[in-house]
């Protein structure tokens, strides 16, 4: 089998057989090793890996954001400073994980091949649902893992070419999937941090730009209580990663413009340390 | 029981190729030819649906002509090699020479195995480099030959008239619009040197690897009114950006 990757040879009868769209069933029945969910490790045990934390996300007027912190931790110590946990899952899409690091990002890896596997084969995309539901199947696929604390617990957001608008999906470590319809959701250590503050900061109608700044200031947030997200990082010019998901497809803001926004909330919260205050009532 | 005749091995593969050349020859052909930013894909195909020219991977495009189901049979065989391969290595390791050798060797194995029929396909796998220098095209024959081509390509029915014709006028460095044009006019012409057909953009399917794209994923469908406007010669439809873009990598 591995000799029909390395090398040449004739392809073997399961690349030919008229199946399955998807890439997991085809590893599923033709090289399982490489399954991330069939790894199981023995009984009792847990081993410490890096951990990322804090990710965000918010519905706004045509589209939605994702965004991330960057930093990794193993207990008490950062084992990585420029960590990346946003990424495209393909043209329409993104998604944002916390967790166990190692884990997550195969786990993104096999999610961007199942969804362009699947648009190559049958020459269509699937709807945002369809996305939504593979990668509960991946998470389901990771549980044994999961109960041995090496859990990956992701944020999907895409913005649905069908209904015109953008929609953000959480889940839980068993595959629970739940789509947030209160416009933003949060996942991680300092989510819950996060979370309030995007309840006091997110209002209808925000465009693309506010969206950005609010997913910064949550992340603000979230570092200011939990010790394992990081905030932006000036000495060493290492911001939060924070993505736009619209009709025009995946952006990733540039290096410059989440500088501008970080430096400018990090500017204002030298007078507010608490940050921008919502009305009492 | 009866002793079967003997039928020496070279008539018997040389009626298997003739049996395969038949089938190939009924189809309507393919052309491939390079341009200034990477490799076009023309092909005479009225169905919006079944493609003869699809995306593999990253910068790997395939086009084939004859029997539909095996050569989608193919196609699915080296996506699913191609993202296998990346999934295990790298992206940047799934090559069109590597592909291209398992498609030799799956299609020579069938060739010359005694209980199967051999394919009625001809393939073209090629892959877009950085520079035109580096672009690759590689012909396939239903026994598992490679040809590698240099810049342009036909399979199919009257794949020699139209070769001819395009190896004529084919230079480096045509715009897209050119290019197309050239195709067009090689796929339109009657090999009985008759007045040429007239294709219209709903009989042709037009696919391009273009290495201007910034995107990871270098093939592109050319689609509707792009199509229309390349075919009248409007150059400037080339540079049109992928505004379009639910088409694009469709």
């Amino acid at each position: 089998m591995e000799a029909n990757l390395s090398g040449t040879g004739r392809l073997p009868a399961a690349f030919l057989t008229p199946g399955s769209s998807s890439f997991l069933d085809f590893l599923d029945s033709h090289a399982p090793q490489l399954l991330p969910g069939r790894r199981a490790l023995p009984e009792g045990m847990t081993i410490e890996a890096p951990h990322g934390t804090t990710i965000v996300a918010a519905v706004f007027d045509g589209g939605v954001v994702l965004a991330g912190d960057r930093r990794a931790t193993m207990g008490n110590v950062i084992a990585q400073r420029d960590i990346e946990k946003v990424f495209p899952a393909d043209e329409y899409s993104a998604v944002g994980i916390a967790g166990t690091a190692g884990l997550a990002v195969e786990m993104v890896r096999l999610f961007q091949l199942e969804l362009e596997h699947y648009e190559k084969i049958e020459g269509t995309v699937l709807s945002l649902e369809g996305k939504a539901n593979r990668l509960t199947t991946m998470i389901r696929s990771n549980l044994a893992m999961a109960m041995q604390g090496l859990a990956v617990v992701p944020v999907f957001a895409g913005y649905d070419l069908d209904l015109g608008r953008g929609r953000i999906f959480t889940y839980d470590v068993t595959g629970g999937r739940s789509e947030e319809r209160a416009g933003f959701a949060a996942t991680g250590s300092g989510s819950v941090f996060a979370r309030g503050s995007m309840k006091k900061l997110y209002r209808d109608g925000l465009n693309g730009d506010q969206a950005a700044t609010l997913a910064v200031q949550a992340l603000y947030d979230a570092d200011d209580d939990d010790s394992a997200t990081g905030g932006p990082d000036l000495a060493r010019k290492i911001f939060p990663i924070v993505s736009l998901i619209t009709e025009d497809g995946f952006r990733r803001l540039t290096e410059d413009e989440v500088a501008e926004i970080a430096v400018s909330i990090t500017d204002q919260r030298r007078e507010h340390p608490n940050g921008p205050q919502a009305p009492l009532l | 029981m009866s002793t079967p005749f003997y039928v020496s091995p070279q008539q018997a593969m040389a009626d298997r190729a003739e049996y395969a050349r038949k089938g190939i020859a009924r189809g309507r052909s393919v052309v491939v030819l390079t341009y200034a930013d990477g490799i076009l894909f023309v092909a005479e195909n009225t169905s919006r649906a079944l493609h003869k020219v699809s995306e593999i991977y990253d910068k790997i495009a395939f086009a084939a002509v004859g029997r539909y189901n095996e050569f989608e049979n193919l196609r699915i065989g080296g996506v699913r090699y191609a993202d296998l391969r990346g999934y295990s290595y790298d992206r940047a390791d799934v090559t069109a020479r590597g592909l291209a050798n398992v498609y030799a060797q799956t299609l020579g194995t069938i060739f010359s195995s005694v209980g199967e029929k051999p394919y009625e396909v001809e393939l073209i796998v090629a892959e877009v480099g950085r520079t035109d220098a580096d672009d690759q095209i590689y012909r396939l024959t239903p026994d598992g030959s490679v040809v590698d081509e240099k810049n342009a390509v036909v399979v199919g029915g009257n794949a020699d008239s139209i070769g001819n014709y395009l190896g004529q006028r084919h230079r480096a460095g045509l715009g897209l619009a050119e290019a197309l044009k050239l195709a067009v006019d090689g796929l339109a012409r009657d090999p009985n040197g008759g007045t040429p057909r007239a294709l219209t953009p709903e009989q042709l399917e037009v696919a391009v690897l273009d290495r201007q794209r910034p995107q990871q994923r270098k093939f592109k469908r050319i689609l509707g009114g792009q199509l229309a406007r390349l075919l009248s010669g409007d150059e400037s439809a080339a540079a049109e950006d992928d505004s379009d873009a639910s088409a694009d990598t469709e």
